[in-house]
């Protein structure tokens, strides 16, 4: 696409810049409210979608230099991890901990460990959509 | 977890640190970080002598699924600390060797010593696990990493073919081997086997008794090369020597000697275990010892001697078995020197095969070649390991003073007393076992002497080797010299081990003999009197010899020219006909539209559904709780239904793609109004996602046109498609009135009152995604990551095969 798409740019910006921050809050929201690693990475994802649709392919990928397949592994390890760490400590597979933390800035803060599972699928989940779509729309054959 | 747990989880450990040593210390052959491992688990195991040579054991527990009786518990008794030390000092002695055997500029170390870490962390799990799940996931991993091992060297064509074979061979058994677990669950509800020996008096009443002994051999035979599934051992000495001398001596293929041992308290004592195990085993000792005499190569001869030799030890489990027949008392001493020969035979196996892989090793790596007819002289030449091969050959073929004289010795004197057993119609058939047991022994000697003498007699004639042929460096050496060391030391003093080792094994295969306190009379001589054992011996010698020494005019013969064994026939037409079959079942099932699939599949669901809603007389419908609609849901429904039927007389692509956009977004909106916004939300990033990459796709897509299709096949489909809607319907519908009418609790009552309390969320949903329903997640996601790859190997790679993601 040659033609230079001021609004569609600018507006894609700002666009964007609110759906990630909205996708980061779904995902830390998601133990309370609707939201959660499934759903903050599919809105990641369509937050890059659009940026994608909008601006050309070499330009966002100098931007976001990532290889989506190491991201879809380390977002597996990730998950895993977390689950193997519970077996190491003498419980079973994904055994959950959590407790209520005070720590500075935040005040009382409710950590459990089901969020580094929770990233480990957020994590897979923008890497699956971005890699299928991205493999799709580059091949030009 | 307690230390022997990490003892079996360590080598796994240590594996993912290869890579990492094998990359950045690159001036230090990767085996030293390596042999740390082995060595101090032999130390860390040795600590456990003193226990269990006092009858002690180790029980500890980890619960690993304990709702379905599935728990990593460990278990070290007399038995599996014999194998663990085995694992672990042969694995010493094999990681040293292969330091000097494998080159650290052109072979690709990293490889080579994660898989074979794998498979000793296999090899201790296999040995050291109570319970029968987590020892078959053990087991299947050691046939996955020794057939890894064996195409090692995967660029030729016959590793790759023996790798594969093991894997086919092996694997099946260990698939027949669950079978046998599970058929055992069902006869004891346990999956312990501890707890199995308990209650062993009451499963040998019941009818599944026979399939599950039967299933379990299988495992044990086809792990262990007993015939007919012996043919995977000489293809799998493809690979790289160290590991034949690792695997195919003293570990890998000893587990079917561990399990046919281990469950011998379970189904020892009736006369189908004797006839099976005792008979498959002497039939595996003739087979393997006649075999291994046609051989021309090298590690051939000493694969079909492993062959005959793990058959001898397997027939002494079996008559050993006969005394829990007899249960405790005076007659049972004599049957008991089985399972003792069993025993010590093991040992002797590992050390003196052991050094004579190494051995054959050296040969192959200092003088580039294997076959015998070519070889010759090499006495001079290399020194030490003629002297090395000497001893494991004198061993091997039981010549006095080397420990396989002691264990041959008392091999005669196990096969002498079957002959003299008067149960399981043993009064016919006893003869048989010293007659063939002999007959075996005359060829194990006659090959030994062949093996021994073509390879360091006679002329040395130097055109026929390739390189400059000389002694290997000493490091090489000092494995098979510390084995060949212990081959003398066990000669000359066996008692070493009575006390420390056999004695605690054989209490542990066959409980319950023994009164308490009491410890089996194992006392081993060298010189036990003119009897019948020795007068075989001296026959075995000297007929043996007169074979050897007219060696010449039987050579020719057709039975000793053909090297290949003729059960491979079998195996590969076996091959031949699994392919072409499933490629005819394939081609039925797979037609390569996308449609038949869907079709299968949802006739299938439809069938199923249907059926059990009918054999339960489940339908039902209730009108009287069902809730009001309100008109806008009218409207929402109409407009899905017109959305949905409208698709059929679509006739642009676009259309349809937009078509089926709307279908989801109001689907999403029901999900709205039905209070779910986790699903809505879900729903309509999905449906955006989807209806992006159909776009995106849609530039390559065939243009839409008219097919013409035949009224039989619409028939098809409408009678499918109705059916699908009539059943799923039914099923909500009959759900729903069952829930009120039947007072049952339903599930989300659990999630509803736990959520907050055992997982700290408020959202059900996520809590339910990432707490209650982890481990789904997880693996659907490990499935999307499948399918994303999938994606990216057919488009992006066009693989033709061959190549890596």
């Amino acid at each position: 696409m040659k033609t230079n798409n001021v609004m569609l740019h600018t507006i894609t910006r700002i666009v964007t810049f609110i759906i990630l921050l909205f996708s980061i809050y779904l995902f830390f929201a998601g133990h309370n409210n609707p939201g959660g690693g499934f759903i903050g990475g599919l809105m990641t994802a369509s937050a890059l979608l659009l940026m994608y649709l909008t601006f050309d392919m070499t330009t966002i990928k100098k931007a976001l230099p990532f290889n989506f397949t190491h991201i879809i592994a380390s977002g597996l390890l990730i998950a895993i991890l977390t689950g193997v760490t519970s077996m190491l400590l003498g419980y079973p597979f994904l055994h959950q901990f959590d407790d209520y933390f005070n720590l500075p800035l935040f005040g009382e803060v409710h950590l459990a460990t089901a969020l580094p599972f929770d990233l480990g699928i957020y994590l897979v989940v923008v890497g699956i959509a971005l890699l299928i779509i991205l493999t799709i729309g580059e091949d030009d054959k | 977890m307690t230390s022997l747990h990490w003892a079996i989880l360590a080598p796994f450990l240590l594996a993912i640190l290869i890579p990492f040593f094998y990359k950045y210390v690159r001036q230090i052959h990767t085996g030293w970080f390596v042999l740390v491992l082995p060595l101090s688990l032999f130390v860390f195991f040795l600590q456990f002598l003193p226990i269990t040579s006092n009858g002690g054991v180790i029980h500890e527990t980890v619960p690993w699924v304990p709702s379905l009786g599935i728990n990593f518990t460990v278990y070290l008794d007399g038995l599996s600390l014999l194998f663990a030390l085995l694992i672990s000092g042969i694995g010493s002695l094999v990681v040293l060797y292969s330091i000097y055997y494998l080159s650290k500029k052109t072979e690709s170390l990293n490889n080579f010593y994660v898989y074979l870490l794998m498979f000793m962390g296999a090899m201790f799990g296999v040995v050291i696990s109570d319970n029968l799940i987590v020892l078959y996931v053990f087991w299947e991993l050691t046939s996955l990493a020794s057939s890894l091992l064996i195409s090692y060297w995967f660029h030729r064509e016959k590793s790759t073919y023996g790798a594969q074979k093991s894997m086919l061979i092996t694997v099946f058994g260990g698939f027949s081997m669950l079978g046998g677990f599970s058929l055992l669950y069902v006869m004891t509800g346990t999956f312990s086997i501890r707890e199995i020996i308990e209650v062993a008096d009451v499963i040998v009443t019941s009818p599944l008794f026979l399939p599950a002994m039967i299933l379990v051999l299988l495992g044990a035979f086809t792990k262990s090369a007993q015939f007919p599934f012996h043919i995977w051992l000489p293809d799998a000495m493809e690979a790289p020597t160290p590991v034949s001398a690792y695997l195919h001596s003293a570990t890998m293929v000893k587990a079917g000697i561990y399990l046919v041992a281990r469950l011998t308290p379970v189904f020892g004592g009736v006369a189908e275990w004797f006839w099976l195990v005792a008979g498959f085993g002497i039939v595996t000792l003739c087979w393997g010892s006649i075999s291994a005499v046609r051989q021309k190569d090298l590690k051939s001869i000493l694969a079909f001697s492993t062959i005959s030799q793990l058959g001898l030890i397997m027939c002494l489990l079996g008559l050993g078995s006969a005394s829990l027949y007899y249960g405790y008392g005076t007659d049972t001493t004599m049957y008991t020197t089985a399972t003792l020969a069993a025993i010590f035979h093991l040992i002797n196996h590992a050390t003196f095969k052991g050094s004579l892989f190494m051995t054959v090793g050296i040969i192959d790596h200092e003088t580039g070649t294997r076959d015998i007819r070519k070889l010759g002289g090499l006495m001079s030449i290399m020194p030490i390991t003629f002297t090395i091969s000497l001893i494991g050959v004198a061993s091997m073929a039981g010549l006095p003073p080397f420990n396989g004289f002691l264990s041959k010795e008392m091999f005669f004197t196990g096969v002498l007393n079957a002959a003299t057993l008067d149960i399981f119609n043993m009064e016919t058939w006893g003869l048989l076992f010293p007659v063939l047991a002999w007959i075996a022994s005359v060829f194990t000697f006659l090959y030994c002497m062949i093996m021994f003498f073509q390879t360091f007699t006679g002329e040395f004639k130097e055109e026929n080797y390739d390189r400059h042929v000389h002694e290997a460096p000493i490091g090489m050496l000092i494995s098979p010299i510390i084995l060949g060391s212990l081959v003398i030391i066990f000669g000359f003093f066996p008692n070493l081990l009575s006390y420390t080792l056999i004695e605690p094994a054989m209490a542990a295969i066959l409980p319950g003999l023994l009164a308490p306190n009491e410890t089996f009379y194992v006392n081993i001589y060298m010189w036990h009197g003119f009897n019948t054992e020795l007068f075989m011996t001296i026959g075995v010698i000297v007929v043996g010899t007169l074979f050897f020494l007219s060696m010449k005019k039987w050579a020719k013969t057709a039975i000793y020219l053909r090297e290949r064994d003729p059960l491979n026939y079998v195996y590969d037409h076996s091959l031949v006909w699994l392919v072409k079959g499933s490629t005819k079942v394939t081609h039925i099932q797979m037609t390569g539209l996308l449609r038949d699939y869907f079709a299968y599949m949802i006739t299938f669901l439809v069938l199923m559904v249907g059926y059990t809603l009918y054999r339960y007389n489940a339908f039902t419908i209730d009108t009287v709780n069902v809730a009001e609609i309100s008109p806008y849901m009218w409207i929402l429904t109409f407009v899905f239904i017109a959305a949905t039927l409208s698709i059929p007389f679509i006739n642009h692509r676009i259309t349809a793609i937009i078509v089926v956009g709307i279908i989801g977004f109001l689907l999403a909106l029901f999900f709205v109004v039905f209070r779910a916004p986790d699903l809505a939300l879900t729903q309509l990033l999905i449906e955006t996602v989807m209806v992006v990459l159909l776009l995106l796709a849609f530039y390559h897509l065939p243009e839409l046109r008219k097919e013409k299709f035949t009224p039989r096949f619409k028939m098809t489909n409408a009678v499918i498609s109705v059916a699908v809607g009539v059943v799923v319907t039914l099923t909500a519908l009959s759900a729903y009135a069952l829930s009120h009418t039947n007072n049952m609790n339903p599930i989300s009552d659990f999630f509803v009152e736990n959520s907050y309390d055992l997982a700290g969320g408020k959202n059900m949903v996520n809590v339910i995604l990432v707490d209650f329903r982890g481990l789904d997640t997880l693996l659907e996601v490990l499935v999307l990551g499948i399918a994303a790859l999938g994606v990216v190997t057919l488009i992006k790679l066009r693989m033709t095969g061959r190549e890596d993601v």
